[in-house]
């Protein structure tokens, strides 16, 4: 029994509180933006590392005992997105000082940003299918905020795209929990797993858990349900699309991997080859997307849904490698997309446009930026030794090892059709006959250079020294292919 | 066209009271029987938005001179201070604590750190549900 498991949620909540007292005060709302995505990444860390020599922590809110009240379990696996999200999250909030404007910024942009991390850190940590639900809504209310924050004209009309695919997800959801509350009469995920390999009539845990797949797969943008995302995404400035397209979706993939690898085993051969399909139909979908616009910040949209895809497909093998692969993929897809949406606003910011075909030249004259994206696109497509390289390597090798060999190759083939996407990138804008770009002040284009070029190292570490990182990576596959660990830290305290 | 509302104005008066009066014990008879923060707050923003009908925003802001943004954040603090108290204590989250006095007046009282939280709700919803109405109200 311990609360520090709660502290990454209650920390920003805190501060976006605080924030909400003087929204006008620019300096104040910057500090104290910081302190709080700060504060929190340190209790991230520090809730590793007590994952990591402890085991398993796990608290039930209001002392009510387990089954009953309300878990918190953090696994190394929510430890591990908790630590990314808060690292994403601090990044966001400096890349945001030069970029976002101080009209928003001095209109709720922080506590909204505060209170998304609320959102996504809880989801990642709750034990509770109905909790979960809740912290989603809590995520979706920051991001209607966020998405519409500032109201030009395309934000608005597809803010109401985004609200109604998700309100309507939600009540799905809510559905969906209860058709498995009427089956199995609990909602506590430990719990749901104790008692759904002792229900003998499979076949309607099988519909149930397609309908978790529906519902999680609206968040997660999996095909077909994806249709809504590059429309949406590609309305908000630069700093919230780089936090919408680290970490809301991941959060979709992250209960998909949760309720798929603790308790919707009753029927893999059906379930998970679904998913499996699904997956790769996704990564195609997304290179199409990614290969037809010549857009910079639709192409790297595109690529949230083939990463999405890959990850997805690593879960569906249910196997060793397959599922090490997708944890490694998921933490490292976070934080290049992260890195990426900055390095294009970058450029965006530079050419005054986000097409293609009207840029050119920019390596004779921002060269660290041209390399610095090179390597990134080079991380995003997985070449050795940068940090999509293990990830999708472990990922194949499951995709061999199961039935689904097929899979293995579509995605060694995509990996290649990523690479073009995003060398184009570098292409159109770095190379050829130099366009005249807006004039940008030295210290403005530090600002937002500067925490991109941390970010994209923090990638290059995490690829380059995969060995490091690897025991905390297994010990998380670790505990989602043996539930009964997870079942013994939440029921026997 | 100039309306007569006379009788709605004199009705206002009196029933403001009732309403809020009503919101107090609504608010406290939460927590054994139906009630509590939410609705008290609720029925709190009704009376409030009878007045603003009856007269209008400018006489209700120089009555109630709130800011309801604030008062949000207050009510949100003063939630999570109660639930929060539980860390310093070291048990789990949101353990609540009871126990029974004997006030003058009430008698034996059973008082309760939930009904902190709840007070708590109470603020958040009357900030956000003004908040949400002033800001329609206001874009005529």
């Amino acid at each position: 029994m311990s609360n520090l498991l709660l502290f990454p949620i209650i920390i920003p909540l805190f501060f976006a509180v605080i924030l909400m007292i003087f929204p006008k005060r620019l300096k104040l709302q910057r500090i104290f933006a910081v302190i709080g995505a700060g504060v929190t990444l340190i209790s991230a860390i520090v809730l590793l590392a007590k994952v990591d020599a402890d085991g398993v922590q796990a608290v039930t809110l209001g002392s009510w005992p387990a089954p009953f009240g309300i878990s918190m379990v953090s696994d190394p696996l929510s430890a591990l997105l908790v630590v990314t999200s808060s690292i994403i999250t601090l990044f966001v909030v400096f890349y945001s000082f030069p970029s976002i404007g101080v009209k928003r910024e001095q209109s709720y942009y922080y506590p909204a940003v505060l209170f998304l991390m609320v959102g996504v850190n809880g989801a990642f940590t709750t034990g509770d299918i109905f909790n979960l639900f809740v912290f989603v809504e809590v995520l979706l209310m920051a991001s209607y905020t966020l998405i519409v924050h500032g109201g030009e004209k395309p934000q608005l009309r597809e803010s109401i795209k985004y609200l109604l695919v998700n309100i309507i997800s939600s009540a799905l959801f809510v559905a969906a929990v209860a058709f498995l509350y009427s089956v199995t009469g609990t909602l506590n995920m430990a719990d749901l797993a104790v008692k759904i390999p002792q229900i003998e009539e499979t076949g309607i845990l099988t519909v149930i858990a397609v309908m978790f797949l529906v519902v999680f797969g609206f968040k997660a943008a999996i095909f077909p349900l994806y249709f809504w995302l590059p429309g949406s995404y590609y309305a908000p400035p630069i700093p919230i699309l780089a936090l919408f397209g680290a970490l809301l979706t991941k959060v979709g993939v992250y209960a998909i991997m949760r309720t798929y690898t603790l308790f919707f085993t009753m029927n893999v051969g059906f379930t998970h080859e679904l998913l499996g399909i699904i997956a790769i139909l996704t990564i195609l979908a997304g290179c199409v997307g990614a290969l037809a616009y010549f857009d910079v910040k639709k192409i790297i949209i595109y690529n949230i849904i083939i990463a999405v895809g890959v990850i997805l497909f690593g879960i569906a093998q249910l196997n060793q490698p397959g599922v090490d692969g997708s944890i490694f993929y998921l933490l490292h897809d976070m934080l290049i997309k992260a890195a990426l949406f900055f390095l294009v606003g970058i450029v965006a910011v530079l050419f005054g446009t986000t097409d293609l075909r009207k840029m050119g030249g920019l390596i004779k004259t921002y060269p660290v930026l041209g390399w610095t994206y090179l390597v990134a696109a080079f991380g995003l497509a997985g070449i050795p030794p940068l940090s999509g390289f293990p990830g999708k390597l472990l990922i194949v090798q499951g995709g061999f090892e199961g039935p689904q060999f097929w899979g293995s190759i579509v995605i060694l083939a995509t990996s290649l059709i990523v690479l073009l996407s995003a060398v184009r990138i570098f292409i159109y804008a770095f190379w050829g006959e130099p366009v005249e770009t807006v004039p940008l002040k030295g210290s403005v284009f530090n600002q937002m250079f500067i925490p991109t070029v941390i970010l994209v190292a923090i990638t290059v570490v995490f690829g380059v020294g995969a060995e490091l990182f690897m025991p905390f990576i297994s010990g998380a596959g670790e505990v989602l292919l043996n539930p009964s660990i997870y079942i013994d830290a939440v029921l026997k305290e | 066209m100039k309306t007569n509302d006379v009788m709605l104005q004199t009705a206002t008066k009196v029933v403001t009271f009732i309403i809020l009066m009503f919101a107090v014990h609504i608010f406290f008879a939460g927590h054994y029987t139906p009630g509590g923060g939410f609705v008290g707050g609720l029925l709190t923003t009704s009376a409030i938005v009878l007045l603003m009908l009856s007269f209008d925003l400018e006489t209700v802001k120089k009555i109630l001179p709130f800011n309801y943004v604030t008062m949000t954040a207050v009510g949100l603090l003063l939630a999570l201070a109660t639930a929060a108290a539980s860390i310093i204590f070291d048990v789990p989250f949101f353990t609540h604590a009871y126990d029974y006095f004997d006030l003058p007046l009430f008698g034996e009282t059973s008082l309760h750190s939930a009904m902190l939280f709840d007070a708590g709700v109470y603020l958040v919803v009357v900030g956000v549900t003004m908040t949400i109405i002033q800001t329609i109200g206001e874009d005529e």
